[in-house]
């Protein structure tokens, strides 16, 4: 039995130790000066158990008495996360090894978290659930603040950590009023509990899970931290912020509302669909004034995350497929969008304002273009691939009956559009100024990722690359 | 050949676009000319191949023909087709756009850039045309905005930034909700495929939305949500407003293809979507839209009149004479819609000439001041030869194809509401007010204002580009058989279907009524 379980969660035991054996090589020996290396070996590592993953397993299978789940689901959202994380990994090394940033315990702080998401994903109990979370959330506060000198990377982490914690605190309290009403801390158990409807203790319990995880995801109106974190931190962690640890906490609260209260859809839609329509607006409405392109990016993922709500709003396996296409889609733009933003700099200093991109096109041609696809994806607008996450989520709300959100959503999509085409007139309509000017790139790496992201927007649309009918299968395990 | 004829045609100019993108270096003078001849002759091509489709249709077959259909993501289909409705748009784009291309000859920054964008417009708009699938419909509507959105901000005048942003962020708003629409029909007849949906009815049921009720339910709501988009585009009164602003910020080659080719996307829409898909919506909505046609024609033919730009004036115009395509369209009869599709082309060839004619003399003259202008006449006689000519199409003179769009509309318009077809042929009377005054202002009298005593009659190249439109207006005015001939047994059998769906409805009604 026990080595059975064991080899159910082999991928997050060798991640694990994995870490754990390089930081005491790292602590005893070289220290920083292997830190280049442990990137590449990490990333290298996260490829390796991401095709692993997505190539061995099959079924559903179950650990530690339903702890923890292995099935079509968690392995969409693992595999996404460790890829994700790998090419976020790679793309900021050069960034940071330039302003002496790069220590070794950086790769290892992100395979602790992403061993946190992978058991967060899979989680099949409370108690697995909190472990996956902590774990995620601790390691993520550190690296926030990995810039120990800078007044403000240390500010983001000690925000993130104090309303990080908090919402761990709303969590938990929700979890505990969920296992006073329900008598059990497992997801199926709760589930059998629910059976002939919600008391109203329990529902108190799902009330709070959601706002502690609509925290994790940044949706409306649990926001607040997102612009100040993502502005604070050093561009690559905050690269990493808008990838995988978002795919994982969504994915996390799909499972949580489809495993656990998934005899209750009725009840936790209205405040999915809530949370949804609050995100669009405000991300849309609020990164209109915003001139630091970090900030935009933080409040166009909240709005992001308004439409991938969307999907779980409508409370069907359609929906949590819709979900994940539009996750895994909303990952690859951010990708190429972090590349271009850590590719702008100012003789060596890095630069966030979006003035400093005027009559960028005339410059870089290229990177201008591949920047231009990724923006009118990002806004929705066809034929890149962001218009069909958007008309995923948009049928599968439709089809649920909450036709009202999805006009909310197309709405505020039109008010976000604003704020992707100043950046777009920033870079094309602005007028010819002589200086200051943004130093040429020199990166291939970000270059490659940049253009490739794009590339990837733009022939998406012959089949998505086939990642429909892995979602699909992702769903079905979920939602039965 | 024949198989793929239709994909052919649409992404030539996108291949070619390509090949500029990814081959092309430099931005010398010889970069540039081979960007241009290259454009050139990706559009002449796409002409050529356009030309076997003509050949080869088969007007009296009201189906779609040379249907290509594939399986695409997500049960949506790559479908194409091309029926008598739309092959003529089809043959406008693609006849028009070698002229845009001749028409930037003189452009000089980012020519490159420049023809790129005109070459993917030109494919998004042939597959807007020749789409068959609702999605794929969508993207090739909606994408379009994104190049037009470039020539605009990039090449355009003083006030392009502002201009740009409300065409952008007005269509966009528009079709999002055209989105929701098709989202909905999708769930409700389970296919997004064109001809499919022709023949589905929608529910009629009455319904009531926040208390008001809502007569023919489900399809006047659908009807809706594609009527903000088509009518954004097309554009309507009152939601025209972004018209005058994009087209005086615009390049001149950029005014020609959104004047000519992308308002006859919105007249398309209606015919393609509206008046098949919702034939109730449409006849519960007709009154509605008979009127803000008539209040179009009138009000911006008044405004028109008072405009110091040439370029804002001529737009005003455009949405004065889509005002007869709309109400064309919604008198659901044969010489409606006949003559709607005819004012549509005429419009494409006469509007886009007009506004190749004020690019010629700002070309010269840098101002498109009305003011700045007068006594032409004496320096550029060929260009007042011209100028009179497409004026007076403008008006709807007798022997040229704009009168022949607006005689159809008003006759049809007089068989279904009286009142409006009078409101609208007032609009004839200050068209004629509006474009005879310009022509004289810009035109007649003496030549005294000191920078014009030096002004050059129209070049060869610029002659050449009008001959083709000339011959056009001519033929159609001429010989207007020519194109009804091609769109008649389709429009017939429109026009067929929407009656049978409107009487079935209004039969259902008078039993409803009958019962209680």
């Amino acid at each position: 039995m026990l080595s059975q379980d064991l080899n159910t969660i082999l991928p997050e035991i060798i991640l694990s130790l994995y870490a754990m054996g390089a930081l005491l090589a790292g602590v005893y020996t070289v220290k920083d000066k292997a830190a280049p290396l442990l990137v590449w070996v990490t990333s290298g590592l996260f490829v390796v158990v991401a095709f692993w993953i997505g190539t061995t397993g099959e079924g559903a299978t179950s650990a530690f008495s339903g702890m923890f789940n292995e099935d079509a689901f968690s392995r969409f959202a693992k595999v996404a996360i460790l890829l994700s994380a790998a090419a976020v990994m790679v793309m900021g090394q050069d960034y940071m090894a330039k302003r002496d940033m790069l220590r070794f315990e950086y790769p290892l702080l992100i395979t602790l978290s992403v061993v946190g998401m992978m058991v967060m994903v899979s989680a099949g109990d409370l108690m697995a659930l909190y472990m996956g979370l902590e774990l995620q959330s601790l390691a993520l506060y550190v690296v926030a603040s990995l810039r120990r000198d800078s007044v403000k990377s240390t500010e983001a982490g000690l925000k993130y950590f104090v309303l990080g914690a908090l919402s761990s605190g709303l969590l938990l309290y929700g979890a505990s009023l969920t296992y006073g009403f329900a008598g059990t801390t497992s997801f199926t158990g709760i589930f059998e509990a629910t059976q002939g409807g919600v008391s109203l203790g329990l529902l108190f319990g799902l009330v709070f899970l959601s706002a502690g995880f609509a925290f994790k995801v940044s949706a409306a109106p649990f926001h607040m931290w997102t612009p100040d974190v993502y502005d604070g931190s050093p561009t690559p962690v905050t690269a990493f912020f808008a990838t995988a640890p978002k795919l994982a906490a969504m994915a996390l609260f799909a499972r949580v509302m489809h495993d656990a209260f998934g005899n209750s859809v009725s009840d936790w839609q209205q405040i999915v669909a809530f949370l949804s329509v609050i995100s669009m607006f405000l991300g849309a409405i609020a990164a209109i004034g915003q001139k630091n392109i970090k900030r935009l990016m933080a409040y166009s993922s909240i709005a992001h995350m308004g439409f991938a709500l969307m999907g779980l709003a409508a409370g069907t396996a359609f929906g949590v497929q819709a979900m994940l296409v539009y996750m895994a889609i909303y990952v690859a733009m951010n990708i190429g969008t972090f590349a271009f933003i850590l590719s702008l700099e100012k003789n060596g200093m890095p630069v966030t304002n979006i003035d400093a991109l005027n009559m960028y096109s005339k410059r870089e041609p290229v990177k201008a273009l591949a920047m231009l696809v990724l923006l009118f994806s990002l806004a929705g607008v066809p034929p890149m691939l962001g218009f069909f996450g958007k008309f995923y989520v948009l049928q599968a709300a439709y089809g649920a009956g909450l036709g009202w959100l999805a006009v909310a959503g197309v709405v505020a999509s039109v008010i976000g559009a604003f704020y992707y085409l100043r950046i777009v007139f920033f870079m094309y309509f602005g007028a010819e100024q002589e200086e200051p000017r943004l130093d040429t790139g020199k990166s291939p790496m970000l270059w490659g990722f940049l253009v490739a992201s794009a590339a990837v927007m733009v022939f998406g649309v012959v089949n998505l690359f086939g990642i429909e009918p892995l979602a699909e299968a992702a769903s079905l395990a979920l939602v039965n | 050949m024949g198989a793929n004829l239709l994909s052919m045609t649409t992404f030539i100019p996108a291949i070619a676009a390509a090949i500029l993108a990814l081959i092309l270096r430099g931005d010398d003078e010889a970069a540039q000319r081979n960007a241009k001849w290259l454009a050139m002759a990706a559009t002449g091509l796409t002409f050529v191949v356009s030309l076997f489709i003509l050949i080869g249709f088969d007007p009296n077959n009201t189906g779609f023909q040379f249907v290509e259909d594939r399986e695409w993501i997500m049960g949506l289909n790559y479908k194409m087709g091309v029926d008598g409705i739309s092959i003529l748009f089809v043959m406008l784009t693609t006849f028009l756009m070698p002229i845009v291309i001749a028409s930037c000859w003189t452009v000089t920054t980012r020519v490159k850039e420049y023809m790129i964008a005109f070459l993917l417009l030109e494919t998004l708009m042939l597959g807007v045309f020749l789409a068959l699938d609702l999605v794929l419909f969508y993207l090739f509507f909606e994408a379009g905005l994104i190049p037009m959105f470039l020539i605009i901000g990039i090449w355009g005048g003083k006030n392009r930034i502002y201009a740009s942003f409300k065409f952008f962020l007005y269509t966009f708003l528009g079709s999002v909700l055209m989105l929701v629409a098709m989202v909905a029909m999708y769930a409700d007849a389970g296919t997004t495929d064109i001809p499919t949906l022709m023949n589905w009815t929608f529910g009629t049921e009455t319904f009531s939305i926040l208390g008001v009720q809502l007569i023919g339910g489900m399809q006047t709501l659908l009807w809706l949500a594609f009527f903000a988009s088509f009518a954004v585009k097309m554009p309507m009164w009152p939601v025209h407003t972004w018209l005058p602003d994009a087209h005086v910020q615009a390049p001149t080659a950029g005014s020609v293809v959104l004047a000519a080719i992308l308002l006859k996307m919105g007249g398309y829409g209606f015919l393609r979507f509206s008046l098949p898909m919702f034939p109730v919506g449409s006849a519960v909505m007709a009154d509605l839209v008979l009127w803000m046609s008539a209040i179009a024609i009138v009000y911006t033919s008044l405004v028109a009149l008072v405009q110091q730009d040439m370029k804002k004036l001529i737009a005003y115009s455009s949405v004065a004479h889509m005002g007869f395509v709309t109400m064309g369209i919604f008198t659901f009869n044969q010489q409606g819609l006949d003559g709607a599709i005819f004012q549509m082309l005429s419009h494409g060839f006469i509007s886009g000439a007009l506004f190749l004619c004020v690019g010629v003399i700002y070309d010269r003259m840098h101002t498109r001041e009305i003011d700045a202008y007068g006594g032409l006449v004496n320096r550029m006689p060929a260009y007042a030869l011209i100028f009179m000519f497409f004026t007076m199409a403008n008006v709807g003179l007798p022997g040229t194809s704009g009168f022949v769009g607006e005689f159809l509309t008003l006759m049809a318009a007089f068989q279904v509401n009286t009142w409006v077809a009078a409101v609208a042929t007032t609009g004839v009377i200050f068209s004629a007010a509006y474009a005879l005054w310009l022509y004289r202002r810009v035109v007649m009298g003496d030549l005294i204002k000191e920078s014009l005593k030096s002004i050059t009659d129209m070049t060869t190249r610029e002659r050449v580009i009008f001959a083709p439109l000339v011959i056009m207006t001519l033929l159609l005015g001429i010989y207007p058989s020519l194109v009804t001939d091609i769109i008649g047994p389709s429009v017939t059998a429109l026009v067929d279907q929407v009656e049978a769906a409107q009487s079935a409805f209004a039969l259902s009604n008078v039993t409803a009524a009958a019962s209680y």
